[in-house]
């Protein structure tokens, strides 16, 4: 690793430490009805909501109807966003007469936003109307942000109370969440980003004369704008020139900024985050990448705080740092190494005072590899999926930790709300498996774990895992799944892994080369994308409804300590060894052979 | 829950989840959107329209925005993967090809082929960043690397000293933020304004 790579690095994770107890401890006061002083002025809007919605916010809910109130909120959600796609050429603000969004892709695209995967399977400047961003596609971004902020903060209620009967009321829930936490963050970070230069307004796109005439080729179309073919079946090539550039515009800047604190990662623009309209600076770059961990960081805090022991958040928070810092270095180093291939062409790749070197193939200059290695390391720690630069062209070992970060479940660090569910989950497996190991009873947080938790706990993790191999294998072996892969031999196999795996961890970034804008695919994830939220979300409502109910055991001799470094090589332990077994082959099919060919 | 049965049970969660999604969807849909639009256009209008560069008053480009060059005068910009053009400003995109892909080496072979041949007398090693594609096929940046490498051929083909056109690229080279943020860049479209603009 360079000294400016370590020094990025260190600097960066300094920033973030510094954010986890100011913004956990205010998410906890949030959740306890307690918002900090500027924003107790929109208390009355939150006193209105309620009435409008005919709820009485101190009345509470079981688990079922809190997760079935979710759902509906979600389904409600993925509706109106399918709809908005369909009929924005009718819709106002299209000042560029992008016509409706096929049924599939329009499909894919509202489950893939209400699931905070944010998968693209379209391109935003040339496909989707100034209206459908901003009240569907970034509406999503909050609310299915909230969403999986509210089932956290349910489970960790259920761990915090004993003998109750409810976990929360999900309106109230979801409200406090939108209102008081992502509202407030993405307004001060958008104009933040706007000072940077990414673009915030209504105007049609710009066309800018440029310094030189630009002549190209493309591929010659009749009338219908079907391809013409010579006689020997070869596309027809027409030559152009041009002096124009087309510049896109719209409301980017309020769509990037809770893009990256949602970790949703759908970017208004076809590159995302590498495009220059979206992070045009080194300084958007470090805030769009600590905007994506501060929520999925401070909930640790949180998450410790409410349960009343602080440790057991730092303890959750340090088995995550651990995994992420191993992982960067990986990532880093593997990009910064380069590709051989190139180096043999008379290509100098050395890193140096005048050139970031390494494997600059779909990477922007301003970022070089280190920032590049960096985001790509956070936007597949957490669920966010945004990119800065194109993985489908990392090194193989540097695109093989984005691949392996999703498949252990989104925990390190994870999505907001769910990567603490769900390694709050493997901290359940973890001590059941370590009471099993000593022979006594598992507790977490003084709440015994049993059947029922268990079975509900297996669901969660298992889930996907499953769907994610399923949808794998049945892409591979059919015509339509093995059609859509740009890159030849095992790099192409990795791109369809990578495609379910993002979905199924409703990640979202990709190995973008695959065309996955097919019926097949559009269809085929999207399926994988809602099992991959929901399903696990019910399971981790019902473990948060039994565990409220149970009594808290006193600590006694036989407890084990859930706040010190045992416990967490424990949970290090557990979320390696599921995520490990169930991918290592899969794995070793793509990344891993790519790696020792291209090295021998 | 219990004493009610599941439809009426879910029928008591409509209300809420309706009127809770338009109310936000507004708030976070509409107002929000539009309340960063005004501030932006208050505080930053430049940034928030595009970073538009002008030249006798006429919009020539953005600042952030790259723009292709192959006037062997001119300094070149990245490759990029923009279809049906490079630098096709409505359809960013990188290439995605993948390290292996024979289609890589071609490519970067072709690139290296080019750079030497407008300017034979050149026979240092290509900086990596002159010969791949961008992510974003928009990258309005070179490398310092890129830009030195570049300054032989410009020089003389526009009859420059060679100290002259490398004072001009020290002058428009932006270094790390704090000394630790980005890397060394060029932005090629004003390198190349400032010496269209040397007379």
């Amino acid at each position: 690793m360079t000294a400016a790579a370590a020094s990025l690095i260190a600097c960066f994770l300094l920033l973030l430490l510094a954010c986890v107890k100011p913004v956990g401890l205010y998410m906890a006061n949030v959740f306890e009805g307690r918002p900090i002083w500027p924003l107790r002025a929109a208390a009355p809007l939150e006193r209105w909501t309620y009435r409008l919605c005919g709820v009485d916010p101190t009345r509470e809910m079981g688990w079922q109807p809190y997760a079935a109130g979710l759902l509906l909120f979600n389904a409600l959600g993925a509706l109106a966003l399918y709809v908005l796609q369909r009929a924005q050429l009718w819709l106002p603000l299209n000042p560029q007469r992008f016509p409706a969004l096929a049924p599939d892709s329009a499909f894919n695209t509202a489950v893939s936003f209400i699931t905070n995967t944010n998968w693209q399977g379209y391109s935003g400047e040339s496909a989707i109307s100034y209206l459908t961003q901003m009240a569907g596609l970034a509406v999503q971004n909050f609310l299915s942000a909230a969403s999986g902020m509210v089932v956290a903060i349910a489970l960790v209620r259920g761990l915090a109370r004993h003998g109750a009967h409810s976990i929360g009321n999900v309106w109230v829930d979801l409200t406090r969440a939108t209102l008081y936490v992502l509202l407030p963050l993405s307004l001060v970070l958008a104009v933040v980003l706007v000072s940077q230069g990414v673009v915030q307004n209504f105007s049609r796109y710009r066309d800018v004369t440029t310094v030189e005439a630009l002549t190209y080729q493309q591929p010659k179309t009749d009338a219908a704008g079907t391809a013409l073919k010579d006689a020997a079946g070869n596309p027809v090539q027409e030559t152009l020139t041009t002096r124009t550039q087309s510049l896109p515009m719209g409301p980017m800047a309020s769509q990037e900024s809770i893009k990256e604190l949602g970790t949703n990662g759908g970017g208004f623009l076809n590159a995302n985050s590498a495009h220059p309209y979206e992070n045009p600076t080194a300084l958007s770059n470090l805030l769009e990448m600590l905007a994506m961990l501060i929520i999925p960081a401070g909930l640790t805090y949180t998450f410790g705080r409410l349960v009343g022991d602080t440790r057991q958040g730092w303890a959750v928070l340090a088995a995550m740092g651990v995994l992420f810092i191993v992982l960067l270095q990986v990532t880093v180093s593997s990009e910064q190494q380069g590709n051989p291939r190139i180096a043999q062409l008379g290509v100098d790749q050395a890193a140096g005072p005048m050139q970031p070197g390494g494997n600059m193939e779909g990477k922007e200059a301003r970022f070089g590899v280190a920032a590049s290695a960096l985001f790509a390391t956070i936007t597949t720690a957490t669920s966010c999926g945004a990119v800065n630069g194109m993985h489908d062209s990392f090194t193989p070992l540097g695109g093989f930790v984005p691949l392996f970060q999703m498949q252990l479940g989104e925990v390190v660090f994870g999505g907001v709300g769910s990567g603490l569910y769900s390694m709050l989950i493997f901290a359940i497996v973890g001590v059941f498996i370590a009471g099993l190991m000593i022979g006594r009873t598992p507790e977490y947080l003084g709440k015994k774990i049993e059947a029922f938790e268990m079975k509900m706990s297996s669901i969660a993790i298992l889930v996907m895992p499953f769907i994610v191999l399923t949808g794998t294998a049945v892409a591979v072996s059919t015509e339509a799944g093995r059609s859509a892969v740009a890159n030849p031999g095992a790099h192409g196999f990795s791109e369809i892994l990578y495609a379910f795996s993002s979905a199924g961890n409703n990640n979202g970034s990709a190995f973008s080369g695959i065309s996955a804008n097919t019926p097949f695919y559009n269809v085929a994830l999207a399926l994988v994308m809602w099992l991959g939220r929901f399903w696990p979300i019910v399971a981790v409502l019902a473990v948060a409804g039994s565990l409220a109910a149970k009594k808290r055991i006193p600590v006694s001799d036989g407890t084990m300590p859930t706040h010190g470094p045992t416990f967490v090589v424990l949970l290090i332990g557990t979320v390696l060894l599921v995520g490990a077994l169930t991918f290592v082959p899969a794995l070793a099919l793509g990344p891993i052979v790519e790696h020792v060919m291209l090295w021998h | 829950m219990n004493s009610t049965r599941p439809p009426a049970a879910l029928a008591a969660l409509l209300r809420p989840a309706l009127v809770l999604f338009l109310l936000l969807s507004v708030l976070t849909g509409l107002v929000y959107p539009l309340l960063v639009t005004a501030l932006a256009q208050a505080l930053f209008p430049r940034q928030a329209g595009g970073s538009l560069v002008l030249r006798d008053g006429h919009a020539v480009g953005s600042a952030l925005i790259g723009q292709a060059f192959s006037d062997p005068g001119h300094f070149w910009s990245r490759p990029s993967a923009t279809a049906p053009q490079p630098y096709n400003g409505t359809a960013s995109s990188g290439s995605n090809l993948g390290p292996l892909n024979p289609a890589l080496t071609d490519a970067v072979k072709a690139r290296v082929a080019a750079l030497r041949g407008a300017d034979p007398g050149n026979s240092a090693p290509v900086p990596v960043d002159l010969v791949t594609a961008s992510a974003s096929g928009l990258d309005p940046h070179i490398s310092v690397a890129a830009a030195d490498y570049q300054a032989a051929r410009v020089a003389r083909v526009r009859g420059l000293g060679l100290a002259r056109v490398r004072a001009l690229i020290a002058a428009h080279t932006e270094g790390r933020l704090a000394g630790v943020l980005g890397e060394p860049r060029v932005n090629v479209l004003q390198l190349n304004l400032a010496l269209d603009a040397l007379k």
